[in-house]
């Protein structure tokens, strides 16, 4: 894991006496609200319904057991005890008080966590692949070019005042778990024909109101131009982004409104002029960060032992969980184990001060004491050993962490909705827990396969609601909740929006339309077709008629 | 309001005639984009220092050749939140070569004064009441280290980093 140096603790320290000064400040009225709003969203503290959220970061998703534990203490001690994992991998405290804020910020810092720009109109929490550095599949770890962007952005004099936040993702494998294409800036790590490891760049994707899948910039980027080019692609955006209407600022606008190519032309034009300048990232940077993500000292152990499919076979559950929630590891005899926080009826992503120190127990215990925060929000420990999965397994069930639905229907992304957010439409929560208790029969959500529900409580699509297989958006018709269905998003490597099903549904029709939907694609798939795989080939009709039926007009009308 | 130069509260020997419909016959004069577009001859020929004041819809590109005919340059802030100063900033000085004075003027506020340094900005027409002179200060203390590097050649952590080395 990266660790801080002398010069990280102090730029962390000043920050946090800076926010000390800034909270006594508007406390003592020398900052109206007006001036001090961006300095509290750029220190990640966010107003809500009931009270101040605090939105701390976990950069690129990676945690270690200390740092849970102070996520532990967060939640007893300035919260409620409890904290809720986001699809950006950030952990959000609901009930926070301005006044205490700078001290929760303090006891971060100890642990060398910050929610330096987990809001604002800025450079936000670089996310990246929940398995970074753990995958078979990846080509390197992305984790050390997140961090060198996550020190370039920190309190960027030229881009704290952005029109619009602005979020980078980061993918070093071609199967992409960071949906990097729906970010204003993805990276996706690929080789060029020298074989030389490079970033393909996409830029303006974002959801929201205006939802856009990411374009390609660039096709191949050197690493030591990284920052360089991001500079570039920043500057032209700050510079040219819309600053009249908030809802028209995010990058996407501006790249949609002049063209890629023309948004291409502008930033090469910027970058021909700073790419060989004081930006280029020297290689002993990358060397130096890149030793802080060495691997652990692995054992050499035998893979797929006999015991362990013994194991498997005398016993169904574990064999359940082991297909679902368990996925291979680039070193033989480890695997990588993810714990779900989705059993049905639980507040997706939202997890106790005491299920906390317990995750940090067995990650001390089983897994080097690191633990990873997906954007779907789950936890991973990625370096179990392949002989103590069992052992680890039955830990995880008493502490129901076990549900083996992991990228299963029920594994469900979801918005904190109106039970929290000053923004929402609709409250979320109640319908993720519906289709939860809709679908509990293990069996039929394994044999329905590959799917992803993604629920947002308003047109924000904090949920990723335009990305989920089905999508769930809450909207209001005079005062009344109503839930509109799309399908056939994804943030995977195929991106894709999702289409419009038809007229928004009440709270109570919900489950019984995702029934109708998943029955329709279990009669028309073809062999181990997935859900998006079946609805890419049959399209949306069939859909459409099994959920709406002969009212559709009814509906319509 | 207060014009702060070097940590210190000065006098201001311009004249800001850039909302003016006419300009003052002599003296130290700001004029806006439009003024000098009009009357840059006039202008040149006064002999008097010169300023020139952009609105933040405006890039100093459409002056990058004449940077040395002004001892001034005010970049606007509209409102605090409007960040297009800050990349003027960083062109006038690392591109355009402008050495005079950067003045930052409209909403230009405490909290903001360390990113305005660091993009190149010299002189700040502050806002901040009741001292102006103790925020700056105050400002300027706030860090010590730095990620990025930009024009005003502080060494970032990376540089030091490798100078340790």
């Amino acid at each position: 894991m990266y660790r801080y140096d002398e010069f990280d603790q102090q730029f962390v320290a000043q920050r946090v006496a800076q926010f000390r000064r800034q909270v006594k400040r508007r406390l003592a009225g020398e900052l109206n609200e007006d001036q001090f709003r961006p300095l509290r969203l750029m220190n990640g503290l966010y107003l809500q319904l009931h009270a101040y959220m605090l939105r701390v970061n976990v950069p690129y998703g990676t945690l270690s057991s200390r740092q849970m534990r102070q996520f532990a203490h967060v939640a007893r001690k300035y919260d409620r005890g409890f904290g809720h994992f986001t699809t950006r991998q950030n952990i959000q405290y609901n009930w926070i008080k301005l006044a205490e804020a700078p001290d929760a910020i303090a006891d971060l810092a100890a642990v060398e966590v910050t929610s330096i720009q987990s809001s604002g109109n800025c450079v936000r929490n670089i996310t990246s692949d929940q398995y970074a550095g753990r995958a078979k599949d990846e080509l390197a770890d992305p984790r050390v070019y997140c961090e060198l962007l996550r020190q370039y952005s920190f309190l960027h004099p030229e881009f704290s005042y952005l029109p619009r936040k602005f979020k980078i993702a980061v993918t070093g494998s071609p199967n992409d778990r960071a949906a990097v294409a729906i970010h204003d800036i993805g990276l996706r790590m690929h080789k060029n024909e020298q074989g030389e490891i490079g970033f393909e760049v996409l830029v303006g994707g974002g959801l929201g109101r205006t939802p856009y899948i990411g374009q390609t910039i660039r096709k191949w980027l050197a690493p030591e131009h990284l920052l360089s080019y991001v500079e570039a692609i920043l500057r032209v955006y700050n510079m040219l982004g819309r600053r009249d209407n908030i809802h028209k600022a995010r990058i996407k606008i501006i790249v949609n409104q002049m063209g890629i190519d023309k948004y291409r032309e502008l930033v090469d034009k910027e970058w021909e002029l700073t790419k060989n300048g004081t930006l280029k990232v020297p290689d002993d940077e990358i060397e130096r960060i890149n030793a802080y993500f060495a691997p652990p000292a692995y054992e050499k152990l035998a893979d797929r032992t006999a015991e362990l499919a013994a194991l498997r076979k005398d016993d169904r559950r574990f064999d359940r969980w082991m297909r679902g929630n368990v996925v291979e590891h680039k070193v033989p005899g480890y695997a990588i184990v993810n714990v779900t926080l989705k059993a049905p009826g639980r507040v997706p992503g939202d997890v106790t001060a005491e299920t906390m120190e317990a995750i940090a127990d067995l990650a001390d215990r089983y897994s080097f004491g690191e633990i990873r925060v997906n954007h779907r929000q789950n936890l991973v420990l990625v370096d179990v050993k392949q002989s103590e999965v069992h052992e680890l397994w039955q830990k995880l069930v008493a502490l129901e962490l076990a549900t083996p639905n992991l990228g299963l229907l029920t594994d469900i992304i979801c918005c904190p909705g109106l039970d929290y957010c000053a923004l929402a439409n609709a409250r979320s929560i109640p319908i993720a827990q519906d289709i939860a208790h809709a679908f509990t029969d293990l069996d039929e959500l394994q044999r329905i396969g590959h799917f992803t529900i993604n629920i947002s409580g308003c047109m924000n699509a904090c949920g990723h609601h335009h990305v989920g297989h089905i999508g769930i958006l809450g909207v209001d018709k005079r005062g009344e909740e109503f839930f509109q269905l799309t399908l056939g998003g994804s943030s995977d490597q195929r991106a894709s929006l999702g289409d419009r099903l038809g007229p928004g549904l009440p709270q109570a029709e919900v489950p019984r339309a995702i029934r109708k939907i998943v029955d329709t694609y279990l009669t028309m798939r073809e062999h181990d077709e997935r859900f998006i795989d079946t609805y890419r080939r049959v399209g949306i009709e069939p859909f459409k008629a099994s959920v709406y039926g002969a009212d559709a007009e009814a509906h319509a009308a | 309001m207060a014009l702060i130069k070097a940590g210190k509260r000065v006098e201001d020997p311009f004249v800001d005639a850039s909302g003016a419909d006419a300009i003052p016959p002599s003296g130290s004069v700001i004029v806006s984009l439009a003024q000098w577009q009009a009357q840059r001859d006039a202008l040149l020929a006064r002999g008097t220092p010169l300023g020139i004041r952009l609105h933040s819809d405006q890039s100093p590109e459409a002056i990058a050749d004449d940077v040395q005919h002004f001892a001034v340059m005010a970049l606007e802030f509209p409102k605090f939140r409007d960040g297009r100063a800050y990349s003027y900033a960083r062109l006038l000085r690392e591109r355009y070569g402008f050495k005079g004075e950067l003045r930052a003027v409209g909403d230009v506020l405490m909290e903001q004064l360390f990113f305005m340094l660091r993009t190149g900005f010299d002189a700040f027409d502050v806002q901040q009441s009741p001292d102006p002179v103790a925020a700056f200060e105050t400002a300027l203390k706030d860090f010590s280290v730095w990620y990025q590097p930009t024009g005003d050649g502080r060494p970032t952590a990376m540089q030091l980093r490798h100078r340790r080395r």
